[in-house]
């Protein structure tokens, strides 16, 4: 049966030059409909690799210079989100681009503000019993509605981080890269091969190799007894077999990677309800996408979440999704932290990082606490990366997080080790990835 | 990609009799692969043209499938392709019953392609052969100028669903080069109806002055004639000369073949290149037009035969209960949607057995006794005859607005269902909304492929003027601005364009508020607004 990722999937996919509007999701349309899918018995078996003909570095490239040549960027980067048990959740950064055309668009009158809901009601076809104004089905709106993220809902949504998507492309094509990324670990990096001309292959290949051809022809007139020892070499005579030319082809040799684990750390106490979340959190989501995209398989993420006292959870949609109201006690969530690394002895094999979101408060005003966790996870780390969104009620620039750690003298002392970055109420997309380039560069 | 093996191509070819037997026309050749399921993700951007050529925006597809499909394995897929010879595409796990199935539909489609009107363009030729060519050509520019060309690529497809695809078929242009107007031609069927707009009578007088003076002075007639015609209309050679230069625009198929006319950068000698790439994506996009306007024949058609071939093949006893699930699952009709192979199977089965018993005449239409009605028979038996030519000379347009009759609503159960929202459920509730033929024809008329009309014009500053023909439907308004970008590019100059765009109408408040309705009416009003592209700069203003 079609379960209802492929049929969301594939309300996006026509056969033709282009589709009018999208239904709703799971209502499929007119050309929503295929042979094959139609006519494919059980799903098919998952392929281990499947190499593209361009990469997306290519692609992410070829789209810089769209901006170079006076032309607007177009590759989005989305993500795809297997919602799953505990462990088995995946996430794979996929391009997306759209094909301008001028379309026929559903009536719909923009409010301003607000994107535009009311005009006239669309229709559908439908088959079968039932009375005129019955009602016959239902579909909870949340599915179309919530562009972002949720725990666990429907199966496999696309999740396109919309309105970030844009801006995150650009982040990632600057190509960030971890600082003080150091060779630890002995994990064969999956992904990046590099290609050498090494292997010999007799017969066929891409580069013959002269001297090898030569020493194999010998090789072959000596057992045919057309060489002998000290005899003079006629080389017009000597007989060359199809497997006497020995070629270079090309190898993949597989290259190492350093390993690098990164903590989550956010605040969700009371105080941080509304735009600090939402900052902290669109901020730790593009981090989120940023390491996935470009370090893939080799970069551990944890999730810590914390108000008095810290807990770390196990995956990102539910470290993005919490909300709970509480005091805050920074210094939890460090020793938290502290407490993992030892006990799982993660500064052999790892380059830490460590990003946190807070808005600031801390009951412990003056880091009492706080900060001998810091100074402590100081020793092994090789970024911590602070961000303070500010909230409504306190002062500009006089958080107590800001003001201990400032007056503490930790930024000064190392500031290879520790960044600290603070976003004011007013923050957009770009000011969120100055933020970023504050804390990783 | 690897051929059938023989033995399946042996019974392909049994499959192949068995549908000439029933009157299904093809050409005798055929290609059959197996395909993996990698092939298929680097094939379907590629609309399963292998040939065709490359651009970036496949390699973001493939990237996104393959992206995707690690994480959801799914394979979708075009079986069939019009090609010749037609080339079908198969799982390589597929049983041997199933192929023979599915080849039957292929038989459907492919007899569809090859005698369906609505693809005579594409019958001279074999399309992978010539979309290969494309392909070395575009490859070749690709070397000599580097990204250029893929900008020109998705310039030229911004605008390629506006190919005049009917103009095509129509063939103005041979009849405008066969027929040249005179100036006398032009008096009596254009000047005199549309611009003086004389009556009958005064029509055939002039018809009958122009004889008389044929007759009476053989050699000079015309001249007398428009002397007489021009002291009576001073303004006729103003008229005359209005029409000869709208003729020069009017030989001309679409946007794209008028820039590559009339686009002062293109014609540029280091621009001329351009134009080849243009063409080139033209005629892909008119290739591809047939298939899109004709889905629910197409395959209504080849679900149609593949269960009639498929149930009187003799070789294949003992898989009925297996092809009884996947018929259903390809033909069921939703409880909600617009399922093509089952809309368009039924219809065929609908109409055959209407033509049968001779239901398909004025005679059963002026019927009004219900009782009459249902048991009309004039034992016509010209069911089959009748839907053949529906494959030949009919496009899903006119298909559903001239066969979705009431009794069809009413034999299968359909109606239009409307949606509301449940705010205390937070959900979409769907609902019965009407069981009426003709809503039900009007909702899936609204369903299918429908691109924008846009006609176009230079100004006297030499901007491009585009005007969009107002049919109540708003353009997407986040594509005109790269859409805009593209055509100012290949137009080498400021592009206008002319649309409508919904406003809330303010209703004025009536005085008796009894009856209120749950919702507002929302009243929509119309505006015009007018887009301007200068200098990859767009404006927007009311007009």
């Amino acid at each position: 049966m079609i379960d209802d990722s492929r049929k969301k999937y594939r309300a996006r996919k026509t056969s033709g030059p282009e589709s009018s509007p999208p239904p709703p999701k799971s209502i499929r349309s007119l050309y929503d409909y295929h042979d094959a899918e139609a006519w494919s018995l059980t799903p098919v078996l998952n392929l281990a690799a499947l190499a593209p003909t361009r990469s997306l570095d290519d692609l992410m490239a070829r789209d810089k210079q769209r901006e170079e040549d006076g032309f607007p960027r177009k590759i989005r980067l989305g993500k795809v989100v297997k919602p799953g048990g505990k462990d088995d959740e995946r996430v794979v950064v996929v391009p997306t681009t759209v094909e301008e055309k001028f379309l026929h668009d559903a009536v719909t009158v923009a409010e301003d503000g607000n994107g535009g809901e009311g005009g006239e009601d669309p229709l559908y076809g439908g088959q079968g019993e039932g009375e005129d104004g019955e009602i016959i089905g239902e579909q909870p709106i949340r599915n179309d509605r919530e562009g972002g993220s949720g725990a666990g809902h429907g199966e496999g949504t696309i999740h396109e981080i919309e309105s970030n998507a844009y801006e995150l492309g650009r982040v990632l094509t600057e190509e960030f890269k971890l600082p003080n990324l150091q060779d630890k670990g002995k994990k064969r990096s999956l992904t990046k091969y590099s290609y050498d001309l090494t292997d010999r292959h007799k017969g066929f290949g891409q580069v013959i190799d002269k001297k090898a051809t030569l020493r194999q022809i010998i090789k072959t007139n000596i057992a045919l007894g057309r060489v002998r020892q000290r005899a003079r070499i006629r080389t017009d005579s000597l007989l060359i077999s199809p497997n006497d030319r020995i070629y270079r082809v090309l190898s993949k040799e597989k290259d190492y990677e350093s390993q690098a684990v990164v903590f989550f750390l956010r605040d969700y106490s009371g105080s941080m309800g509304g735009r600090p979340t939402e900052t902290v959190v669109s901020q730790h989501i593009m981090i989120y996408s940023w390491l996935t995209y470009q370090y893939e398989n080799q970069v551990e993420t944890r999730f810590i979440l914390h108000d008095t006292e810290a807990k770390e959870v196990d995956n990102f949609n539910i470290y993005y999704n919490s909300k709970v109201a509480g005091g805050t006690q920074v210094a939890s969530a460090y020793r938290l932290v502290n407490r993992l690394v030892e006990k799982e002895n993660l500064v052999r094999d790892y380059n830490i990082y460590v990003f946190h979101g807070t808005d600031g408060d801390d009951w412990d005003t003056k880091g009492e606490e706080a900060l001998p966790e810091l100074r402590k996870m100081l020793t092994y780390v090789a970024r911590i990366g602070i961000t303070i969104a500010e909230n409504n009620f306190g002062i500009p620039g006089r958080s107590d997080l800001e003001r201990y750690i400032r007056k503490s003298g930790l930024l000064d002392e190392k500031p290879s080790l520790i960044r600290l970055d603070v976003l004011g109420k007013e923050t957009d997309e770009s000011r969120l990835i100055e933020g970023i380039r504050a804390l990783i560069s | 990609m690897e051929l059938i093996s023989q033995h399946a191509k042996k019974i392909m070819e049994g499959c192949k009799e068995r549908a000439r037997d029933v009157g299904l026309r093809f050409q005798d050749d055929s290609l059959e692969y197996i395909v993996t399921n990698r092939d298929i993700l680097e094939l379907s951007p590629k609309t399963m043209i292998p040939t065709l050529y490359d651009y970036w925006v496949q390699d973001v597809e493939v990237l996104r499938e393959s992206g995707r499909y690690e994480l959801f394995p799914s394979n979708p897929y075009e079986t069939v392709i019009n090609t010749r010879p037609p080339i079908s595409f198969y799982n390589d796990n597929n049983p041997d019953w199933l192929n023979v199935m599915i080849f039957y539909h292929v038989i459907g489609h492919i007899d569809f392609f090859q005698n369906n009107l609505f693809y005579q363009h594409t019958w001279d030729y074999d399309f992978t052969s010539k979309a290969l060519s494309d392909k070395r050509l575009i490859s070749q520019l690709r070397s000599e100028k580097g990204r250029w060309v893929d900008y020109i690529i998705e310039f030229a497809k911004s605008i390629d669903n506006l190919v005049g695809y009917f103009s095509m078929m129509s063939d103005q242009r041979k009849l405008s080069v066969t027929q040249t107007v005179t100036l006398v031609d032009y008096y009596f069927d254009i000047f005199l109806q549309v611009e003086a707009k004389v009556s009958v009578p005064d029509y055939f007088k002039e018809i009958e002055r122009y004889n008389l003076l044929q007759r009476e002075h053989p050699g000079s007639a015309e001249q007398l004639f428009l002397e007489e015609v021009r002291s009576r209309y001073t303004e006729f050679d103003s008229y005359w000369q209005k029409y000869q230069e709208h003729g020069k625009t009017a030989d001309r198929y679409d946007l794209l073949e008028f820039i590559m006319k009339h686009s002062s950068f293109l014609n540029q000698e280091e621009n001329r290149w351009m134009k080849m790439v243009i063409e080139v994506v033209r005629n892909t996009s008119l290739y591809f037009q047939p298939q899109i306007r004709t889905k629910i024949l197409n395959e209504g058609w080849a679900s149609y035969w593949h269960e009639i071939l498929f149930l009187n093949d003799d070789r294949i006893c003992g898989h009925e209960i297996d092809f009884a699930r996947v018929h259903a699952k390809v033909t069921s009709m939703r409880r909600i949607g617009l399922n093509p192979y089952a809309l368009g199977m039924h219809l065929f089965c609908f109409l055959e057995k209407m033509a049968d018993k001779g239901r398909i005449s004025s005679e059963y239409r002026r019927q009004q006794d219900k009782r009459k009605r249902d048991t009309f028979d004039s034992g016509a038996g010209t069911g089959r005859d009748f839907i053949f030519n529906i494959r030949k000379t009919y496009c899903d347009s006119m298909f559903v607005s001239e066969h979705i009759t009431q009794d069809f609503v009413d034999e299968h159960k359909l109606f239009v269902a409307g949606r509301t929202l449940n705010e205390q459920r937070m959900t979409w509730q769907y609902y019965v909304k009407s069981r009426k033929a003709e809503d039900y024809r009007n909702m899936v008329l609204d369903f299918l492929y429908h691109p924008p009309c846009i006609d176009f014009e230079t100004t006297p500053e030499n901007h491009l003027h585009l005007q969009h023909l107002f049919e109540e439907k708003p353009l997407v308004r986040d594509y005109i601005a790269g859409t805009m970008l593209g055509i100012e590019y290949l137009w080498g100059g400021p592009v206008i364009l002319d649309t409508f765009e919904p406003v809330k109408k303010e209703i004025a408040k009536e005085a008796d508020d009894t009856v209120k309705t749950e919702t507002p009416r929302q009243e929509i009003g119309w505006q015009k607004i007018r887009y301007k592209m200068r200098d990859r700069q767009l404006s927007r203003e009311e007009q």
